[in-house]
């Protein structure tokens, strides 16, 4: 039997996903990823604070169709995000087996758990609405009736250790009511979110609806808790000490915060992460009058 | 100076959706347990195109020991189903709502045959509904906790469920999604004059990998539907159908613990004031009573119009249905197509025979109908009263009673004043009147400015003898769950 | 060619702004939802073979081939004048266009290269496409073109005093561009539906044309960004259906603007058949303002002939 000779694999050049696109950093700067045991994987983009401005433009952009398309269009899209990761399982696990120094059948369960996760949101887009909205029994002759509406355009910092399912349980609950997301993936395990950024382009997901940054966390939240064009945050990649400072910036537009805390990713996600990015809308319409006056309608 | 007039007439050549796509073997068996298998004595029936009586297949007939049978496999199924965890059960449904879709120009081909409406109501209604049933269902499985149940809500059973043959496909969907999602399993009776979507739905839910015995499907007559409504072991049963039907259900379930919906008859109230958007009225009372050649629950079957307005609007309607177009189901361009079956015209024609006789005035749309098959040219009555039969029975055809009104307390007062509640329509561009009226009708659903709109997210179903529970929506889990 | 002269059915409508505002929002409302969904079910229908050759040639003879830019020049008017008459150099059996729509300066020459043929000229007016400006330019502008020998007028609404509320206003200005027009033009009233906004508005702006004498009634001017659409259109052949039934006055219908391929213009057709019937299914009283249109239509037509697909080559760029 003769040898087979070595083939040179490809590496593969790992971008930002920014409104639809895989631009590089506009910084043109990169740092090093490397496993858990310090071995090089790959350079990551180190976003720059010009393209945290153009992750808002983009998301502000996708907002107005995100948020008004069907709850059902919704569904559709997260299910087909979930069909799209199933088909390159391999490739995730192998990432997130070098990312967060699992064996190929932890990481292999990691990244079912992550499939599954946008099955369970696509679900939600068109439940949330019955849950949490409703018809409110006014005294006097109105119909009034409240429904639940996206919040708008908000940061996400995805959590430092859990790098994919922690990641994908942090951003579909805010893109499944119709938000649109600026993601800080974890710092030093960015990998499985730039790609990840590569399954949404494919998924019929439209551009600027999830938009994936990677570099230093505090650097790329700073400008983002500050932007008056962001409506919300998402504080759970963050440290206590960061995480006090951006919600102090965060608070200069009234952002919406969820503050950091420990998560299980593995257990039921539950419904919080879906209601903190939602505003109530209650709508008051004049029924004409229901008494005994007659045809006053 | 004109450019000479063409002789022909803007005539639309046939434009037949291709029946290649379907694939109908000459016989079915029943399927139970995960396979097709013939009945215990071996009977069958034959089903039957209505636009043509072409023979399509020969199904088997099902009998009280089919029954028993299918019955005991989704008993012995319902243990496993019902302790997957919810993720599980969900991926399941999801994967036959996608097949559903890939399957769809299919599906809608079969339905056209087997039940006579136009390819493009299977095509742009039922089919589309129908995958977004399952996929809305889906997304139930692993949220029953969340649903406002309470904790941990558990499923009843065995769930027996008889449906029409109006919508087969789609009232099977309405059947069996949210009797998975919350963890049943199921026996379903399809029609006897519209077996074969069902059939093929089992052979989707072979190549979604469904575990035996979850789904079984009964093809056969009422005494296969009476059988399992009363069979013991039957803890749900849900029906959609006939108010005499369900009256018998209702009885036969009187003193069990078996949990029961129904989704019955109705005589929908169409209320059109004199400040509506008339040309949108005159399509919504078009769509109300002659979609589906008006075999639909909840039809739009009475059209109560403003006496200031009637001759108006009446001119408009008599001539929006001279365009519509009756003939060739699967032609694209067919807005009529046949009637389900020989037995429903002759209780259509007989019908209107006694609007004639009671002295209502008849007016047909001018239009030829086929020599083969079963056809009725679209109707509507004027001078008809709350007193004459047509004005209170359902027709389930294409036939429309118009009555008029004075007052929106009069418009209320006689569209309440019926034995069924199950829809209303109201037309008019005061948003008051719209809500104050929606308010005052005894009717579960409620159409403004549009009508027989239906989606998975909205909960349908009756009040009166239209029936009781809810389908669709949040609520339609409540029929499948032990709460 | 009889002037369409309704206005004393109206007098009383017509006799003060408020007047006139009583009865336009006296019409029906419109439901958009509903109109919408209407026109689009008709989108469905499915037009093939027979009935398809028939639609695309009807659909050739109906459109004002229209070249309306700054840049227009005598040789690019008479290029397209050539080719109203002679669409399809390579089968004269190809109808001719209704006729052709420039602007007031070009109306001479585009007649020179049309005479002997029944393609008429239609030139548009009164400050097209804008409409800003006073009513004695208006006029001169519509007395220039039928100077120049335009057949028919495509004047524009003042659309500022429309959605002002200032219907009298409007209305007066149609009634005496219709009046300029006399005998000798036919005229078309150009709402520009994409400012009006709202289907109610449009459904008032198609009366307040018709009473003021209009013999079309036209979309919009294809300057703006919504112009032409089958819901629109909608509007504007139920407002001739009804005028007609209140009236017996006949008028016709012309879309325009950003219909470009036969599948579209079809479901225009399409909508024309079942909306008002065929009474309205020539080009007297329909019309197409398009222009790369034509050569869709064409190369459909080449394909109905040959059985194989045309590609642009094979029509003439002009």
């Amino acid at each position: 039997m003769s040898e087979t000779p070595t083939r040179l694999s490809v590496f593969k050049t790992y971008k930002l996903y920014v409104g639809g696109k895989f631009p590089r950093s506009e910084s043109g700067r990169v740092y090093e990823v490397v496993d858990s045991k310090g071995k090089w994987l790959a350079n990551a983009p180190l976003s720059s604070r010009k393209d945290a401005r153009d992750a808002v433009v983009a998301a502000r952009k996708a907002f107005g169709g995100w948020a008004g398309a069907t709850a059902y269009n919704r569904g559709q899209i997260l299910y087909r995000i979930a069909e799209m990761l199933e088909g390159r399982r391999d490739q995730f696990v192998r990432e997130v087996g070098e990312a967060e120094g699992l064996s190929k059948s932890k990481a292999g369960a990691v990244v079912d758990a992550a499939i599954d996760r946008w099955v369970w949101y696509a679900g939600w887009t068109d439940k949330i609405a019955q849950v949490v909205g409703g018809a409110n029994p006014v005294a006097g002759p109105f119909f009034n009736l409240s429904t639940p509406e996206p919040t708008g355009v908000v940061t996400v910092l995805a959590p430092q250790d859990s790098s994919f399912l922690g990641l994908v349980s942090v951003v579909a609950p805010v893109i499944a009511t119709g938000n649109t997301a600026i993601v800080i993936a974890s710092e030093k395990a960015p990998l499985p979110a730039l790609s990840l950024g590569e399954v949404l382009a494919t998924s019929d997901l439209p551009g600027g609806v999830v938009n994936v940054l990677s570099g230093r966390t505090a650097e790329i939240a700073a400008p983002l808790a500050a932007h008056q064009d962001v409506n919300a945050i998402d504080l759970t990649g963050a440290d206590a000490e960061l995480a006090r400072e951006l919600e102090i910036a965060a608070a200069d537009n009234l952002k919406r915060v969820l503050r950091a805390k420990a998560v299980d990713f593995t257990a039921d996600p539950g419904t919080e992460r879906l209601t903190a990015f939602l505003e109530t809308k209650t709508v008051w319409h004049p029924t004409g009058s229901l008494g005994a006056s007659g045809s006053a309608y | 100076m004109a450019m000479e007039k063409k002789t022909a007439a803007f005539e639309y050549a046939p434009a037949p959706e291709s029946r290649s796509v379907v694939d109908i073997a000459p016989s079915y068996g029943l399927f139970i347990d995960g396979e097709f298998t013939e009945a215990a004595d071996g009977k069958v029936f034959k089903t039957v195109s209505p636009s043509t009586e072409e023979v399509l297949s020969e199904v088997a007939r099902a009998g009280a020991e089919d029954v028993d049978r299918a019955v005991k496999a989704a008993r012995k199924a319902f243990e496993k189903w019902s302790a997957l965890p919810g993720s599980e059960r969900a991926k399941y449904l999801f994967r036959i709502a996608r097949i559903i879709q890939e399957r769809s120009r299919e599906l809608a081909v079969l339905e056209t045959l087997d039940n006579g409406k136009p390819i493009k109501e299977t095509r742009d209604a039922d089919l589309p509904l129908v995958a977004a049933h399952f996929f809305y269902y889906a997304g139930w499985a692993d949220k029953l906790d969340h649903a406002g149940f309470g904790a941990n809500p558990r499923p009843l059973g065995v769930a027996g469920q008889v449906i029409p043959w109006n919508f087969p496909l789609l009232m099977l969907a309405w059947k069996i999604a949210p009797a998975l999602a919350t963890g049943n399993t199921v026996v379903l009776k399809p029609a006897e004059t519209t077996p074969l979507s069902a059939l093929f739905f089992a052979d989707i839910c072979r190549q979604a990998g469904l575990p035996k015995g979850v789904v079984n499907i009964l093809t056969g007559y009422g005494d296969a539907g009476r059988a399992l409504v009363e069979h013991p072991d039957v803890n749900k049963v849900a029906f959609t159908g006939s108010t005499a039907v369900g009256k018998a259900i209702a009885r036969s379930v009187a003193g069990t613990d078996k949990k029961v919906t129904l989704e019955l008859g109705g005589k929908g109230a169409n209320i059109v004031f004199d400040d509506a958007p008339i040309d949108q009225a005159v399509e919504g009372i078009v769509t109300g009573i002659f979609f589906n050649q008006g075999q639909v629950c909840c039809a739009g079957s009475r059209l109560l119009v403003q006496e200031s307005i009637q001759d108006e609007l009446l001119d408009s309607l008599k001539r929006r249905l001279s365009t519509l177009r009756l003939g060739d189901p699967l032609d694209k361009n067919t807005d009529i197509g046949a009637i389900n079956s020989a037995e429903q015209l002759a209780r259509i024609t007989a019908l209107t025979e006694t609007g004639e006789a009671e002295g209502a005035e008849r007016w047909s749309a001018p239009c030829e109908l086929p020599s083969a098959g079963y056809w009725f040219a679209p109707t509507l009555f004027t001078n008809v009263t709350q007193a004459h039969t047509i004005a209170r029975d359902e027709i389930f055809g294409p036939v429309l009673s118009v009555l008029s009104f004075r007052t929106p307390d009069e418009a209320v007062a006689k569209a309440n004043n019926s034995q069924y509640g199950l829809s209303a329509g109201i037309w008019t561009e005061k948003g008051s009147r719209i809500l104050a009226v929606a308010n005052k009708l005894r009717a579960g659903v409620v159409w403004a400015n549009t009508f027989n709109k239906f989606d998975p997210t909205s909960p349908f179903g009756g009040y009166k003898e239209s029936g009781f529970g809810r389908e669709g929506g949040r609520h339609g889990l409540e029929g499948y769950l032990d709460v | 060619m009889p002037t369409n002269a309704p206005a004393a059915a109206f007098a009383d409508a017509t006799a003060s702004d408020g007047a006139l505002r009583r009865f336009l929002h006296g019409l029906p409302g419109i439901d958009p939802v509903g109109l919408e969904a209407r026109a689009a079910s008709l989108g469905t229908r499915s037009i093939k073979t027979s009935a398809k050759a028939y639609a695309i040639d009807l659909a050739i003879s109906m459109i004002d081939l229209t070249t309306l830019e700054g840049a227009d020049t005598p040789g690019k008017v008479r290029a397209l004048a050539a080719k109203a008459v002679h669409p399809d150099p390579t089968d004269r059996t190809t109808p001719h266009t209704a006729a052709v729509c420039v602007y007031p300066d070009m109306v001479a020459t585009a007649k020179e290269v049309l005479k002997g043929s029944d393609v008429k000229v239609a030139s548009v007016a009164t400050a097209f496409p804008a409409g800003r400006a006073a009513l004695p330019v208006k006029l001169a502008d519509v007395r220039d073109a039928i100077a120049a020998g335009a057949d028919e007028i495509d004047m524009v609404i003042d659309r500022g005093a429309f959605l002002a509320g200032h219907y009298l206003k409007v209305y007066e200005e149609i009634a005496a561009v219709r009046a300029e027009c006399g005998e000798q033009a036919r005229l078309k009233v150009i709402f520009e539906t994409g400012e009006l906004s709202t289907y109610d508005n449009i459904r008032r702006a198609s009366w307040l044309g018709m009473m003021g004498g209009a013999d079309f009634i036209k979309t919009s001017t294809g300057k703006v960004a919504v112009n032409a659409t089958p819901a629109n259109t909608l509007v504007l052949l139920e407002a001739v259906r009804d005028f007609r039934a209140a009236t017996g006055t006949q008028v016709g219908v012309k879309p325009a603007g950003g219909i470009r391929n036969t599948k579209e213009a079809i479901k225009f057709l399409v909508l024309v058949n079942e909306t008002v019937g065929e009474d309205w299914l020539d080009n007297h009283w329909f019309r197409f303002g398009a222009s790369s249109l034509l050569n869709d239509l064409l190369m459909q037509r080449q394909k109905l002939a040959t059985g194989r697909y045309s590609g642009p080559d094979y029509v003439t760029v002009d």
